[in-house]
């Protein structure tokens, strides 16, 4: 790699005040994506800028009034491991345990995986559809965002020179609700998603009060399928409804051909997941899990 | 030439101190900087797991941890897995079992196997598999490791 | 001896070389550490084929911290000529070209020019700084466009070799051979059902989990010292020595603990380069691969273009077979498609079969071996074959096996004759197991069969054993271990001796310290290393009986040995006594073993393998698998079942998810462990082991190589599960999710 220096602050300000003076800075959370990019030379940079010293950052909070807020370095195990998030929020535990491996999630973060901005970053389509918010802070203050608008292009997002991303925040759980993330990978783990899912769904007497569906992997960035999630709400639960919003999603995946999958296999599997997604959540809804 | 850094860590439970550049990986460090070449790189980007080493309360690719930000850190490598010319059960049990061939991902199976024992200690087969996905092995087909890890947690457990 | 019961022999001792493995304690080659190295970087070239115009170095020289930049122009001056390393005959300027490039790039990676500097981060930095000016030609990326009329042709000088005679024809084909036995036409006019299928198959790599590594010091008195990784010792040493020149005493090469090899870690890429730069700088240098530079700078298997026609009557007899192997060999001649050529009917006996090989080089990595090289490509097709005759003569699949299988006298259309083999006997042990007969238990899935062949190798290997006075012995051995043939080596010894196998203390050493020994790979390293043990000890039983008859004043040809105990009339001393003695007798014991062993006998494999496919995705979840393999004699019951399991699952990876993804321009893109996709063990069950022994009777313990056949059936016996499963012949590798849902998909239309 390239020399850099390094640099821990222990504040927000801190980190905004560093970031502003040197335009080249990176932030650092779990490494898994910047360490990986330096040492290909896909990005460069002569200062990294060590968040996890910052105590919003690694702070997981939870009010059963206000929600959950989880700080942008905070790695994937601690959300698996968190008792209470893993009621409130098993979706999102499940979620945290399938980025990577083991030892991946000992580093990776669901902000960094976000700030990330792959178009096949697993955590965000779950977010969309939890109605997850982005609380970002720069040297023109703080300001807070829809998880679904925050990824403007492959590898690119809102974030302004000496913004940085310091937690996301997921409302508080509505009952009668169900979240379900699902990919397609070829392996069983460690495999980047050719296509994937993430669905919440509200349910009231048989009927669907409110569903979201967003996707990966099918669009330079996550897409949030707003059409998908609409044309459920008030239909009935039963297949016909969820056929018509898979094939909704379907529809609205605009994937290419690469390595990891053709443009066609892609929409396709839009389809599959989205039906089986909204399949599980709809259980879990009904069972009260969430 | 670079500006180094000096890092004050625990490495298998001992105090270490030791100077390196930002961009020297905490595997490098290990490695080349302290003498402790039983992890190893298989790929360096976080895929195969032989770097895998204890940090704090959890296992990491240390190629994809800084070396700096071992300071303050508590790290255990496969040096410090036995208790001094005592193996720990995992190691006697991948010897007994065979579950190593060329052996070069044995190191960071054993310390990944051991946090998982430490968390849980009677996993099942499927929670074995599914903890171990992030430590390659190309020799062995994974069979007499699963059995090792049993066999370690069945000992332990005895 | 007595083969009905041996003591140490088909028992489960701890490796010797334990301890050190699981501890961390042991030394591969990237863990060498000596005084003043330097860290060498390679640079590589980007494109996939190109002329080299010009290379500017002096930037990169100019760097901090650098301390020498080579290139090909580094090599010793000499003229060309045919060099012999280990394969037949290849120009000289082939062996080094692949090392260094000359004149021409030949695959994206091939390495251009190397450096040393004062740490790996200064050395990648300037690597950066080394200007090459390429002038880019098209590039023939399959052996079938490289086979075309008007594809680039890589080697101006590369003549066609066919039917055995040199033709003057410039071409990609370095060479074409035929077999063939018996009349073709009559056999297929013969047949009820005939099926002629053609698949392709991507590149794979063998994937070992360390990457190449070699140091090198040119030291002050002209000797070449290196400390590397590597599947042959002396093949490093003779290697290095031919590409740099110098006799092959003027090199030593110490062979470090090795992660992996399956073939790949036997060509030779970093040590002359490493020794180039360190004749240079006056230091000992290290080079280490990146992984990718693993995938796109070492040699990778070949990827195929085949085509198999079987024809049987009704009652399931074969009456013909006929096969078109076109082999990619990458960037220089010598694709594996001989000993493919060997394997793909080795199964059957067959009377009329002819067979077509093709060796092209195309604008990829020069290939390497991998485990069974060739077999598995040509299996693939064979067996897919075979299922689907067996299905139109509605006959159980090992059944038609069995009907055809070969044995003893069968003749291959390559030219031997089996002695005794253990085809049948693997397939009736397939038959019987309980897999066989299970249920499949839910939709969607299907069981599949296939079996195996590889012929395996003898070549020579040397041994010492020396007798120490507490009864142990010391073994040296030159076979870089892989998978605990050290053990297995000692333990021969152990059983020779009458003592345990912990008694026998191994070591694999430098080029130096033992006689000349060949690669660990071919299945060869049990046998012939083991073999060349089995006569040292035998050899010190001789020495030490003559010292029992010195002690009891009798004629030596009266003290026998039987289990570590020697006696003559009623004196008897074990020898353990006896090894305390040996100063009193006469001195040291020192017992040694040199073979070039002939009594090969090849192993047969089968798998048994039950799969559900996803008929959404296409995704295929390996539910059972069952590997059975002769080993002929299991010395180390659970290295041998290591071995099968290690390349069942090789194979099944090959099967289903690992391939080189290039594109147009021959870049691979999928250089990481991340996108080039091995299996996980989430990704696994349980792989069932069946060990058969019929034993080799050209081995004193009846040993038959088993390294390497396990890998061949998987691919054959799991696209036959994806039909029974889905409904779909798969006929290209790997079957990977799309390709399976694509074939879903047109057999739906």
């Amino acid at each position: 790699m390239k020399w850099f220096d390094y640099a821990t602050p222990a504040s927000v300000a801190e980190a905004v005040g560093l970031l502003k003076a040197h335009p080249g800075a990176r932030v650092l959370a779990g490494g898994t994506d910047l360490i990986v990019q330096l040492r290909a030379g896909r990005k460069e940079t002569d200062l990294v800028v060590d968040l996890k010293h910052i105590p919003e950052l690694n702070a997981i909070e939870y009010d059963a009034a206000r929600g959950l807020t989880i700080g942008a370095s905070v790695a994937c195990y601690r959300i698996y491991r968190d008792p209470v998030v893993a009621r409130a929020y098993p979706a999102l535990v499940e979620l945290a345990s399938l980025i990577g491996g083991t030892q991946i999630q000992g580093r990776a973060s669901l902000g960094g995986n976000l700030c990330n901005a792959a178009p096949s970053a697993d955590s965000v389509p779950l977010l969309i559809a939890m109605r997850a918010t982005c609380r970002i802070s720069g040297p023109g203050g703080a300001r807070e965002i829809a998880v679904e608008d925050f990824c403007t292009a492959p590898g690119r997002s809102v974030l302004q020179p000496g913004e940085l991303l310091v937690s996301l925040h997921l409302p508080p759980p509505v009952p009668h609700s169900g979240a379900r993330y699902l990919r397609f990978i070829p392996r069983n783990e460690m495999d980047i998603a050719v296509a994937g899912v993430g669905v919440e769904v509200v349910l009231d007497d048989g009927k669907f009060r409110s569903a979201r569906v967003a996707l990966a992997a099918v669009a330079p960035t996550p897409l949030f399928v707003r059409e998908a999630g609409d044309a459920l709400a008030g239909q009935p639960v039963n297949e016909t409804s969820i056929a018509r919003a898979a094939e909704i999603a379907r529809a609205g995946a605009k994937p290419i051909t690469d390595m990891r999958g053709t443009a066609d296999y892609r929409r396709h599997l839009c389809g599959v997941l989205t039906r089986r997604a909204l399949e599980a959540a709809v259980q879990r809804a009904r069972e009260g899990k969430r | 030439m670079y500006n180094t850094i000096r890092v004050q860590t625990t490495i298998n439970g001992e105090a270490r101190e030791f100077l390196c550049e930002p961009r020297q990986s905490l595997l490098e460090c290990l490695r080349d900087v302290l003498g402790l070449t039983g992890t190893k790189e298989g790929c360096n980007d976080g895929n195969c797991g032989a770097c895998t080493v204890l940090m704090d309360d959890r296992v990491v690719t240390s190629c994809l941890v800084l070396g700096v930000e071992a300071q303050g850190a508590q790290i255990t490598t496969i040096e410090g897995i036995a208790r001094g010319s005592e193996l720990h059960p995992l190691q006697r049990a991948f010897l007994q079992t065979a579950a190593l061939q060329c052996g070069i991902c044995t190191p960071g199976f054993i310390v990944a196997a051991k946090a998982l024992l430490d968390r849980e200690p009677n996993p099942n087969e499927e929670q074995i598999r599914l903890w171990l996905a992030n430590n390659l092995c190309r020799c062995t087909g994974y069979d007499k490791i699963i059995r090792a890890v049993e066999q370690a947690a069945q000992e332990a457990r005895a | 001896m007595n083969t009905e019961e041996y003591t140490v022999i088909g028992t489960r001792p701890v490796r010797h070389d334990g301890a050190d493995k699981v501890t961390g304690r042991a030394l591969y080659g990237a863990d060498f550490q000596m005084a003043g190295l330097l860290h060498g970087c390679i640079l590589r070239s980007p494109h996939a084929h190109a002329r080299i115009r010009r290379i500017d170095t002096s930037q990169a020289a100019a760097f901090p911290g650098v301390k020498a930049v080579v290139t090909a122009d580094d090599f010793p001056q000499v003229a060309e000529r045919l060099v012999d390393l280990g394969e037949g005959d290849t120009p000289l300027s082939y062996a080094r070209g692949n090392v260094l490039a000359q004149g021409k790039v030949l695959y994206r990676g091939h390495a251009v020019a190397a450096l040393a500097a004062t740490s790996i981060h200064v050395a990648e930095e300037a690597a950066g700084l080394i200007e090459v000016d390429y002038d880019v030609l098209p590039c023939a990326l399959t052996a079938p466009d490289a086979m075309r009329d008007g594809a680039p042709i890589l080697h101006e000088d590369l003549k066609t070799k066919e039917f055995g005679e040199q033709t003057s024809r410039v071409s990609n084909v370095a060479e074409h051979f035929r077999h063939a036995m018996g009349d073709i036409d009559a056999g297929f006019a013969e047949a009820d059902v005939t099926v002629e299928r053609e698949f392709n198959t991507a590149t794979v790599h063998q994937g070992y989990i360390e990457p190449h590594n070699a140091t090198a010091l040119w030291n002050n008195d002209g000797r070449i010292l290196v400390w590397c990784s590597t599947q042959g010792a002396f093949v490093v040493r003779d290697v290095t020595a031919c590409l740099l020149d110098v006799p092959v005493s003027r090199v030593k090469v110490t062979p470090m603990e090795i992660g992996g090899g399956f073939g790949g870690k036997i060509p030779v890429y970093l040590e002359p380069v490493a020794a180039l730069l360190s004749k240079k700088t006056g230091k000992p240098v290290k080079i280490v691969m990146s992984r990718k530079d693993v995938f796109e700078g070492s040699g990778p298997t070949p990827g195929s273009y085949i085509k198999v026609k079987i024809g049987a009557r009704k009652d399931g007899r074969i009456t013909a077979a006929q096969a078109y192997l076109a082999y990619e060999a990458g960037a220089y001649p010598g694709a594996m498609v001989a000993p493919g050529a060997m394997c793909v009917f080795a199964a059957y006996d067959i009377a009329n079969v002819v067979i077509d090989g093709f060796d092209v080089v195309v604008n990829k990595p020069s290939t390497a071996a991998y485990r069974a090289p060739g077999a598995t490509n040509a299996a693939f097709a064979t067996e897919s074959v075979v299922d689907e005759i067996a299905e139109k003569l509605a006959m159980d699949p090992l059944d038609f096996r069995l009907k055809n299988a070969a044995k003893q006298g069968t003749r291959r259309a390559d030219g031997p004759k089996y002695r005794r083999i253990g085809c049948i006997e693997v397939i009736e042990a397939m038959k019987k197991h309980p897999h066989y007969s299970a249920p499949l238990g839910g939709p969607n899935r299907g069981r599949g069969v296939a079996i195996g062949f590889w012929f395996n190798v003898g070549l020579p290997s040397s041994c010492t054993i020396s007798v120490n006075a507490d009864g142990t012995v010391n073994l040296v051995e030159g076979s870089t271990d892989i998978g605990g043939t050290r053990t297995s080596i000692a333990m021969q010894a152990a059983e020779v001796l009458g003592i345990p196998a912990e008694a026998v203390r191994p070591t694999v050493v430098d080029t130096d310290s033992v006689g000349f020994t060949a690669v660990t790979g071919g299945s060869r390293t049990t046998f012939a290393t083991g073999w060349a043990a089995y006569e040292a000890a035998h050899d010190i039983v001789r020495q030490l009986r003559d010292r029992a008859a010195k002690l009891w004043e009798v004629e030596a040809a009266s003290v026998t040995m039987d289990r570590g105990v020697f006696r003559a009339a009623d004196k008897s001393i074990t020898f353990q006594e006896l090894a305390a003695k040996l100063d009193q007798t006469g001195g040291p014991v020192v017992g040694r073993g040199a073979v070039n062993p002939r009594g090969v006998g090849g192993s047969f494999s089968g798998n048994i393998v039950d799969v559900e496919v996803d008929p959404d995705t296409g995704k295929v979840t390996i539910l059972r698998f069952t590997a059975v393999q002769d080993a002929g004699k299991a010395i180390h019951p659970s290295y041998v079942e290591g071995q099968m399991q290690g390349g069942s699952v090789q194979g099944i990876g090959w099967a289903l998810n690992e391939e080189y993804w290039m594109n147009g321009s021959g870049t691979m893109m999928n250089s990481s462990l991340l996108d080039y996709r091995m299996p996980t063990a989430l990704d696994l069950p349980m792989i069932d082991t069946v060990i058969v022994e019929v034993p080799n009777p050209g081995h004193p313990f009846g040993v038959r190589g088993v390294g390497e056949a396990n890998i061949v059936p998987p691919p054959g016996a799991i696209a036959n599960a994806i039909y029974h499963a889905a409904g779909v012949r798969m006929d290209r590798l790997p079957m990977n999710p799309p390709a399976i849902m694509e074939a879903i998909w047109k057999q739906r239309d």
